[in-house]
């Protein structure tokens, strides 16, 4: 199945509600080796400042794949979850993630480009809280491998 | 918070070797909710064509990071991070199943921005797996 090159330009408003928990910071950090008491500790968070335990520099990632796969369950995107590869990531935090927040993504499909059988596609997960506040941009560039390749 | 003034282009962060088993793709997988069966099964992986189970290249970039927010003292102090995937980091059926070596170097200093952005090598097996693996860190 070929990728649908009007998927270019798409976007897919705020969905779900993510929230984040001391736990899942807690998990999270563990499960990339992170040991810094931030993570772990609320009284060490909050010494530096945070107003709760801070979540590790990937932890949006979390969000933006979640809004990543509004575009892959999509049918009418033409994406083979099988055939994803990671191909690029980036993190541009407006401000650090602490338990508590409440974070809502949008998700723009900002480029498609055709490579041999397959295509790349370029997403931007703009994170805010509920209230509008910006968190994170996130920006994902995922390889959907053709036939043979 | 780390002084800008202190800081200079090539200079050395530090390195690490990250062991990494099986258990810890699990353990992301379960943590970050992306169970692609790549990074555990190792049938399923070799029926796509792939060497055997591969780590999630979230999970390197995630762990790759911990060299920079440990030096930078605050994880709220990376404000940005990018990086490409180039190589696969199998994971082999055994413990430690890979071994991701990773080092740091200041690539640059912005005065203006407050930012110094460390440049990341980080390979497994000999092969570099992540490129242009570069952080933003906010100085003082």
């Amino acid at each position: 199945m070929t990728i649908n090159p009007e998927l270019q330009g798409r976007s897919y408003p705020a969905g779900d509600v993510y929230s984040v928990g001391r736990e899942s910071v807690r998990d999270f950090a563990r499960a990339v080796k992170a040991t810094h008491p931030a993570h772990f500790d609320v009284a060490a968070a909050r010494a530096l400042g945070h107003a709760d335990l801070v979540a590790p520099p990937t932890y949006a990632i979390i969000v933006a794949q979640r809004a990543d796969a509004r575009l892959i369950e999509d049918p009418g995107s033409g994406i083979d979850f099988s055939r994803v590869v990671h191909a690029e990531q980036k993190f541009t935090h407006h401000r650090a993630i602490t338990a508590g927040d409440e974070l809502v993504a949008e998700l723009h499909v900002d480029a498609v480009r055709a490579m041999g059988t397959g295509a790349m596609i370029t997403t931007r997960a703009e994170i805010a809280t509920v209230d509008g506040t910006p968190v994170a941009t996130t920006t994902s560039a995922i390889l959907v491998r053709g036939e043979g390749q | 918070m780390m002084k800008l003034a202190d800081l200079s282009v090539g200079q050395e962060i530090g390195s690490r070797a990250i062991e990494v088993s099986r258990a810890d793709l699990v353990r992301y997988a379960g943590a970050s909710g992306d169970f692609n069966p790549i990074h555990w099964n190792e049938r399923f992986a070799r029926e796509v064509e792939l060497p055997g189970v591969i780590a999630h290249g979230m999970f390197t970039m995630g762990a790759a990071v911990q060299l920079v927010t440990d030096w930078a003292g605050d994880p709220a102090a990376v404000v940005g991070y990018q990086t490409r995937f180039t190589k696969p980091v199998p994971v082999d059926d055994a413990d430690p199943g890979a071994v991701i070596e990773v080092t740091g170097v200041i690539g640059a200093l912005d005065a203006a921005a407050s930012t110094a952005r460390v440049d990341l090598t980080v390979s497994a097996g000999g092969q570099k797996v992540l490129v242009k693996a570069q952080a933003l860190v906010r100085v003082g």
